[in-house]
């Protein structure tokens, strides 16, 4: 063996011989074997191994090869976690934009639907026998629609027990609510008062058991999307930590390098910490932007959606209670000898524009204005559900009016339209079109968001594998080189 | 043991001062009222709780509030002010079925109410064309009256010293009471032991409610908002029978042809013409129409045109009672 003279301040091994490759008798001949060899006592592998790296550690050369194992292995595993950890969080976010958000969505849907099939049957319902075909069509398509959606939930919530629990739920009382609006309908026919009865039953299945429910589903399906948002925000503590660890033993082992040979750069060790840095900078600013994207698509899509939605629902509940109320002419009563269904249309329009729908105090209008009201788009839609609501209230009391002067027929007219009266029926509709289109853009703007927070991430996992290989790579290489100059 | 013995007659206590507490407020009503008539007057057998010390207002003697002012042909200031407008506006039901309700086909109202408004319009002198039929709501019936956007209302109302404080009743024009009404084959015979083990239905609040829990403690009861949700009970098997105001029950029973009145009604209550209290001259007039309707028959027409095929039996409207 021969040894190149020590470059500067690097102290000679002192025992060169006895470790420098100790796996391999060498052709310098065998090493001296340790004076405690003595006894043939036999000794496990691990100690033996022990024994050698103690041995290595006190020569440079065993150093170096310990020094480029400890980087490589530090710099590869922080790729794979890295890529492991980014993995994790982008396909949470993919959950966020391609099942969660689209199984709430479906959930708010159902939730709709239910509410429109038996607003419509209501409205329908005080047309007599003669329902105008649009109506009847328009009960159907909510109904296909209902359960067009609830056999996609039920095939998207595998996982989820409870949001599964909910569509059985809602399966089990749809049929039993469209046979009651179908006797309803067919003695409405006939002229029985019955019809009425019907109706209302089939009313009572709506708001106790299919309403409730289609709300849980919503419920579930929202807090599946929370959980896969705050799965897709985590920060990747573990990642980010072993980059900071792997670039500071890269610097480590490069000030010792340069301490020891005066040679300020060793190109490998170069390389390794300039890809460990670029990984963990990526993975830094790509998770920060990701975040930033889930964020907005939260705070200006998500919730939003949500207090839209729920606008949208006390707005049919309001209307079919008005129908409701015309249907059964006074003849349910709560409390105070109150019309019950005047009383629960007055509680769907507190939720939706407060108690005076002037200053929306505490309201689901004065909620989504602040969060819809980010830009134009969102803002305008709004701002006519609002106007819509204002004018629905004043007819309402003029349709109050006139029903409890005795004037039915104007009343009624008054609410479902005809004999050019003013309609409550038109500001609904005024008011669900204007929520529906409010409702549409914060879609976008959340699909938008939530899209660009998923991409923010994307290529990173591949990236952070192919340079971490790559810096690990050059870390040998840079210990390689500086390790052939013993040989 | 002791305590247990003293905590049982505590909740008996309890328990009966809540019924004596509730059943004199179960506010009767006529037609499509979630409650059906409260004040079971005099002689009823079965259940008499009014108390009847109290006088009723308007000088009623103490449990006979039927009793109204001798009838009188003469125009007082009230008939004048319905001449005056040349319009009589009654206040009516379209949801009770046989009493008050829609003809699909022709949309008009028909029933045994609508004919009565009809003759009172008649004895006055006006045509059809001059009678406005306004559909209030339960709730609005008393309200109407007083702000005399009606002149009268006609519509399954029962007379009570309850209502007397707030408007005037001509004579009764009909007498009902709660009876139990379930399908022909079932072995429900009336208000008895057959109804054992039986799921029960009746308006919420109502004193046939009442009856129930206090006097069929082995049935159930299944309460629903209006007696004619209870039809929908019992035709989706939901429920086996229905307790309610007779009137009402004939209407159910009209509507469902399957379904039959059993045994003998539980009260006596008594439907009147109800019209502003300040209109006494118009209640004496009504009185006369009454007695007239009677006498010439039509009584006896309306009836076998409304009532008889589900209510048969009656010979006639219960005997008018004056006050003075």
């Amino acid at each position: 063996m021969s040894y190149p003279s020590p470059a500067g301040s690097a102290a000679p091994p002192v025992q060169p011989a006895a470790a420098a490759v100790p796996a391999q008798p060498g052709p310098g001949g065998p090493p001296v074997p340790p004076p405690s060899a003595a006894p043939p006592e036999r000794r496990s592998a691990f100690a033996e191994g022990m024994d050698r790296f103690r041995r290595a550690a006190v020569t440079e050369p065993g150093r170096l090869r310990i020094i480029g194992a400890v980087l490589a292995v530090l710099v590869v595993v922080f790729g794979a976690v890295t890529a492991w950890q980014v993995t994790d969080r982008s396909s949470a976010a993919d959950d966020v934009l391609l099942r969660s958000q689209p199984l709430s969505r479906d959930a708010a849907e159902i939730y709709r639907s239910l509410a429109d099939a038996n607003t419509t049957a209501a409205s329908g319902f005080l047309a007599g026998g003669e329902e105008p075909r649009e109506v009847r069509k328009r009960y159907e398509d909510d109904i296909d629609q209902a359960g067009t959606l609830l056999v996609r939930a039920a095939a998207n919530s595998q996982g989820a027990a409870a949001a599964r629990t909910k569509i059985t739920e809602i399966n089990r009382w749809l049929p039993q609510y469209t046979a009651a609006i179908e006797t309803a309908r067919a003695n409405n026919r006939q002229g029985l008062p019955l019809g009425g009865a019907y109706l209302r039953y089939a009313n009572g299945l709506m708001d106790e058991k299919l309403l409730p429910a289609a709300s849980e589903l919503y419920e579930a399906e929202t807090a599946q999307l929370n959980d896969d948002y705050a799965a897709a925000k985590s920060w990747p503590w573990l990642a980010l930590a072993l980059g900071v660890v792997a670039l500071g033993v890269l610097l480590w082992a490069q000030r010792r390098h340069y301490r020891r040979t005066n040679r300020v750069f060793n190109q490998g060790m170069v390389v390794a910490s300039a890809l460990t840095a670029v990984v963990l900078l990526w993975l830094a600013v790509g998770h920060t932007l990701a975040r930033a994207g889930l964020n907005d698509s939260d705070k200006n899509g998500a919730q939003s959606l949500m207090v839209l939605n729920q606008a949208r629902i006390e707005s049919l509940k309001a209307h079919g209670n008005e129908g409701l109320k015309m249907v059964s002419r006074g003849a349910v009563t709560k409390g105070n000898d109150q019309d019950a269904y005047e009383v629960d249309y007055g509680a769907s329009m507190t939720d939706l524009a407060g108690k005076d729908a002037e200053t929306l105090d505490d309201s689901l209008m004065e909620k989504a204005l602040a969060l819809a009201g980010d830009d134009d788009a969102g803002r305008v839609p709004v701002e006519k559900a609002v106007d819509g609501v204002r004018e629905w209230q004043t007819r309402h009391k003029a349709m109050l009016e006139a029903d409890n002067a005795g004037n039915y027929d104007k009343a009624v007219h008054q609410v479902i339209g005809g004999a050019n009266e003013k309609a409550t029926g038109e500001c609904f509709d005024v008011v669900n079109k204007a929520l529906a289109q409010a409702i549409d853009h914060e879609q976008q703007q959340f699909d938008a968001a939530a899209a660009d927070g998923r991409d923010a991430l994307g290529g990173l996992w591949i990236g952070a594998a192919v340079l971490a290989v790559l810096g690990a790579a050059g870390a040998l290489l840079g210990i390689g080189r500086r390790l052939s100059e013993y040989r | 043991m002791r305590l247990r013995g003293w905590g049982g007659v505590a909740a008996m206590a309890a328990a009966t001062a809540l019924t004596a507490a509730l059943l004199p407020l179960a506010a009767g009503d006529g037609a499509g009222g979630a409650a059906s008539g409260s004040a079971p007057a005099h002689g009823s057998q079965v259940l008499d709780r009014q108390s009847s010390d109290d006088e009723c207002a308007g000088g009623r003697p103490p449990g006979e509030p039927q009793r109204s002012w001798r009838p009188s042909g003469a125009s007082g200031p009230a008939v004048q002010r319905i001449l005056d407008n040349e319009q009589l506006v009654v206040g009516i039901d379209q949801n009770s079925y046989q009493w008050g309700y829609r003809d699909p086909e022709s949309g008009e109202l028909r029933g045994f109410d609508i004919d009565l408004a009809k003759a009172i319009a008649a004895d006055l002198g006006l045509d059809e064309s001059d009678l406005v039929f306004r559909a209030i709501p339960t709730s609005q019936r008393v309200p109407a009256l007083q702000d005399r956007k009606v002149d009268m209302v006609v519509r399954t109302m029962t007379i009570n010293c309850d209502r007397l404080k707030d408007v005037e009743f001509s004579t009764a024009y009909f007498e009902a009471g709660q009876q139990v009404l379930a399908p022909k084959h079932s072995d429900i015979k009336g208000f008895d032991d057959s109804l054992n083990g039986k799921r029960v239905c009746a308006a919420e609040g109502s004193t046939a409610e009442d009856f129930i829990k206090e006097k069929l403690t082995d049935a159930t009861v299944v309460p629903v908002a209006n007696q004619l949700d209870c039809l929908v009970r019992v035709q989706l098997g939901q429920a086996d029978a229905v307790i309610t105001d007779n009137a009402l029950a004939a209407g159910q029973a009209a509507q469902d042809p399957s379904m039959e009145l059993k045994g003998v009604p539980l009260t006596e209550e008594y439907y009147g013409v109800a019209m502003n209290k300040n209109d006494r001259d118009l209640v004496a007039r009504v009185n006369k129409v009454l007695a007239d309707y009677d006498k010439s028959g039509k009584w006896d027409r309306a009836y076998e045109d409304w009532l008889k095929d589900v209510m048969p039996g009656i010979t006639g409207p219960p005997r008018p009672e004056y006050l003075d």
